[in-house]
């Protein structure tokens, strides 16, 4: 064989082994995190493994639409995950346990269902005694009827709550703003010499003195990110995805493992004075907590902290009372 | 006859002559179609980030069409590498001349399939579903590489280029529209040819191999199936081979009468047409028709898609040349003005590519820096934004290359009417028509 022939064959497979070897040695190096809408899979790898205190670097990718990522209980700002970009992301977690990961984006009729678990190993430096949260406590039904049996004519206003409130020497506890729902306190000032507007105008303002402004901005935003695409910007249960969800019907909830008992329902209209005036913060905060039990309704325990889920339910409760501003 | 011959020129002559500038341009050439496949099989599956949709749909097509269809016609084929490997093992060879005895079957075509018809179909089937190959990576990917093992394995049972002349989905499009480019290989004298012995430009030597392209080029008149190779220049004794330079589409100047040809020219003019309308025009309904492939939807756009480039166009072109006083076969005066068609094709879809090139060219900067999705960032560009390109400039490029189109395709018209003595006034009026409609389409 000619040397130019050698010379020629030794190239041409130098450089197929190149085109094809390099590649493929370097995609290997590279783990990326995919995200993808959860009807093609949600997170890829869905479950990642971290150590207390070692700095845990990631890159993620979106296969397919503009995603965010975000870790549930966790002080961080969401990161935009781009089409075809990666992004690196590094945490650190003090704590030992399971944390969720989630998509921050509306990325899709399944949106809510993008999520992961970070497995954080290690021992705890200072461990915490586990709270039980209040509707547990107190032991509520959180799938039972709880409906107001009387819902007031007009909008209740706080602030014509107010000097009424003053004046008739009203209070209302933390504790028994908890775990009683509008009607239930309505329904206790019966004996006063108010009217029943009245008493529903109160009842605005004690709902309003046990939150503050800052509560509702943070649950307004909370609201904004997490819960409107579902139940409306105004919390009619009109949100971008409702009809959508309507449109498909069960076949959408019945995508992913585990969910072939899911239940399609439309998303609860918080402005529905009658379901809204029936329901204490605790049945509120078990019904966030834990989710909607195959409703499409998401749990939420993992991801909100117990702060902001009471943030939350004081904005909730916004739709049904004029506050004072 | 108004020809320049650049082989005159030593340094043309040289560099068509050693086969080591073609060679190193053979291995990059095949290095970056392996590593396109790679991106599209395990690259990002977002295509305007990934290298395989990036490089080959975007870039490839735009110098395709843009640049070396029109100016150089197969000077694509020239560097292809689709058939290299095939080729090389059919030969057993890369540089030396073949083994006396064939390594495999090397059968000849059967003569059904000599013809661009086989072309015509895979160009189709890849136009049906161009809408998710366009887009999606490793449908790109694969089909890159079925091209790549469809060559090695013609060539294996097949004598020659067979997958090039035969079947390739772009050839069979370069080919027809390479008739209208200013670049040509001929022979000198036609004596030299018919008293030559041995013909090794068709039987090959020690010199080098016989015509891939399965073309003897003592009888070239068009540059239809000749893929610029050049292996002719190294294998022909008495030095007859020249590359000129020429005018513009002299080879419309005798038409074609072959019926293949002719609804080449149909299946290109109307899929520019379906795809200005349905990829760039604004209707949402018939892009999701497109987009999902296998559904009843889809089916309709692929019967429309069928009707209208092979019962509508060719149907509304027969009706207008219908003359029943002409004593030249309805058939032959069909192929032979369709002709008039090739220029016109060519610049509807230079008006149409320029509309996406543009719009997607900065995508290229991107994926050159991360070809594989992977957050490389190899030359500090991994992170330039997508922007429009040229804006101002596109409608008038568009409106200069239909209505340029217009004028070259009545000119071949004339041309083309005088062979079978008709008046060439129908087809005029048919390519008005047909660019009215582009430019409704895309203005």
């Amino acid at each position: 064989m000619k040397h130019s022939e050698f010379i020629s064959r030794f190239l041409i497979v130098a450089g197929i082994l190149l085109a094809v070897g390099a590649p493929l040695f370097l995609w290997a190096r590279t783990p990326l995190i995919h995200a993808r809408m959860a009807e093609d899979g949600g997170w890829n790898p869905d479950v990642i493994q971290a150590e207390v205190g070692k700095p845990l670097h990631l890159k993620i990718t979106s296969d397919d639409v503009v995603h965010g990522f975000a870790v549930g209980q966790m002080e961080m700002q969401s990161v935009d995950i781009l089409p075809g970009k990666v992004t690196d992301i590094t945490l650190s977690f003090d704590k030992p346990g399971i944390y969720t990961f989630f998509c921050t984006r509306w990325c899709g009729l399944n949106h809510w269902r993008m999520r992961g678990t970070i497995e954080v190993g290690g021992s705890p430096s200072d461990p915490e005694p586990a709270t039980v949260p209040l509707y547990v406590s107190l032991d509520l039904d959180l799938d039972a009827p709880h409906d107001a049996p009387l819902i007031p004519p007009t909008q209740p206003s706080a602030i014509n709550g107010q000097p009424l409130t003053a004046t008739n020497s009203i209070t209302l506890s933390r504790e028994d703003y908890l775990t009683h729902s509008p009607y239930d306190v309505f329904a206790e000032l019966k004996n006063t010499s108010l009217t029943e507007e009245q008493r529903w105008d109160v009842v605005a303002y004690l709902w309003q003195s046990n939150t503050t402004s800052e509560s509702l901005t943070n649950g307004k935003e909370l609201y904004a990110q997490n819960c409107a695409a579902c139940h409306g910007e105004n919390g009619a249960g009109d949100g971008v995805f409702a009809d959508d969800l309507a449109t498909a019907g069960e076949s959408s909830m019945q995508t992913m493992e585990g969910a072939m008992d899911m239940v399609m329902q439309a998303p609860v209209d918080f402005t529905d004075p009658r379901r809204m005036l029936g329901a204490s913060p605790a049945l509120l905060q078990g019904k966030i907590l834990r989710g909607g039990m195959g409703t499409g309704m998401p749990m939420w325990g993992s991801i909100f902290t117990e702060d902001q889920i009471w943030d939350l339910i004081a904005y909730i409760y916004s739709f049904q009372f004029e506050y004072l501003r | 006859m108004n020809r320049i011959e650049l082989t005159r020129i030593p340094f043309i002559k040289n560099a068509l002559n050693s086969r080591y500038p073609q060679l190193a341009v053979f291995i990059v050439m095949l290095v970056g179609y392996i590593f396109a496949i790679l991106a599209g099989l395990i690259g990002t599956p977002v295509g305007s980030h990934n290298f395989s949709i990036v490089f080959v749909w975007i870039a490839w097509w735009a110098i395709l069409i843009l640049v070396a269809v029109p100016f150089f016609g197969r000077g694509w084929c020239a560097v292809c590498p689709i058939p290299l490997p095939g080729e090389w093992l059919q030969r057993g060879a890369v540089l030396s001349p073949p083994e006396k005895r064939p390594k495999w079957l090397n059968l000849r075509v059967p003569k059904m399939f000599r013809n661009i018809w086989l072309q015509n179909i895979s160009f189709l089937l890849l136009a049906l579903f161009s809408s998710v190959l366009l887009t999606t990576p490793n449908i790109t990917g694969i089909v890159l590489a079925a091209m790549l093992f469809a060559a090695i394995g013609l060539s294996t049972v097949f004598e020659r280029r067979a997958f090039c002349r035969y079947l390739c989905p772009v050839g069979g499009f370069i080919g027809l529209y390479s008739q209208t480019a200013p670049i040509e290989l001929r022979i000198k004298d036609k004596q030299v040819c018919v008293t030559c012995e041995g013909k090794p430009c068709y039987n090959g030597s020690s010199a080098g191999y016989g015509c891939p392209w399965d073309v003897f080029p003592g009888g070239l008149t068009k540059n239809t199936y000749c893929g610029l190779c050049m292996e002719c220049i190294r294998t022909c004794p008495h030095d007859n081979i020249a590359v000129n330079l020429r005018p513009f589409s002299a080879d419309l100047a005798k038409p074609s009468t072959r019926m293949d040809e002719a609804f080449k020219a149909f299946i290109m003019l109307g899929s520019a047409m379906i795809y200005a309308g349905v990829l760039l025009g604004p209707w949402g309904i018939f892009k999701d028709a497109a987009y999902n492939v296998g559904s009843s939807a889809w089916f309709v756009y692929a019967v429309a898609f069928l009707a209208i480039i092979f019962v509508v166009l060719p149907g509304s072109f027969t009706l207008g040349i219908l003359n029943t006083r002409n004593t030249i076969p309805l058939k032959q005066r069909f192929a032979s003005l369709s002709s008039a068609l090739i220029p016109l094709g060519l610049m509807f879809w230079v008006a149409f590519s320029l509309s996406f090139v543009l719009t997607n060219a900065s995508y290229i900067l991107a994926a050159l820096s991360d070809p594989l999705g992977l957050g490389w960032n190899l030359f500090g560009t991994a992170n330039a934004t997508w922007q429009p390109m040229l804006t101002s400039i596109l409608a008038p490029a568009q409106t200069l290359a239909l209505v340029g189109g217009l004028i070259w395709s009545a000119r071949a018209a004339q041309k083309a009417a005088n062979e079978v003595k008709v008046s060439p006034i129908p087809v005029i009026v048919y390519c008005f028509i047909a660019t009215s409609l582009m430019l409704w389409l895309l203005l």
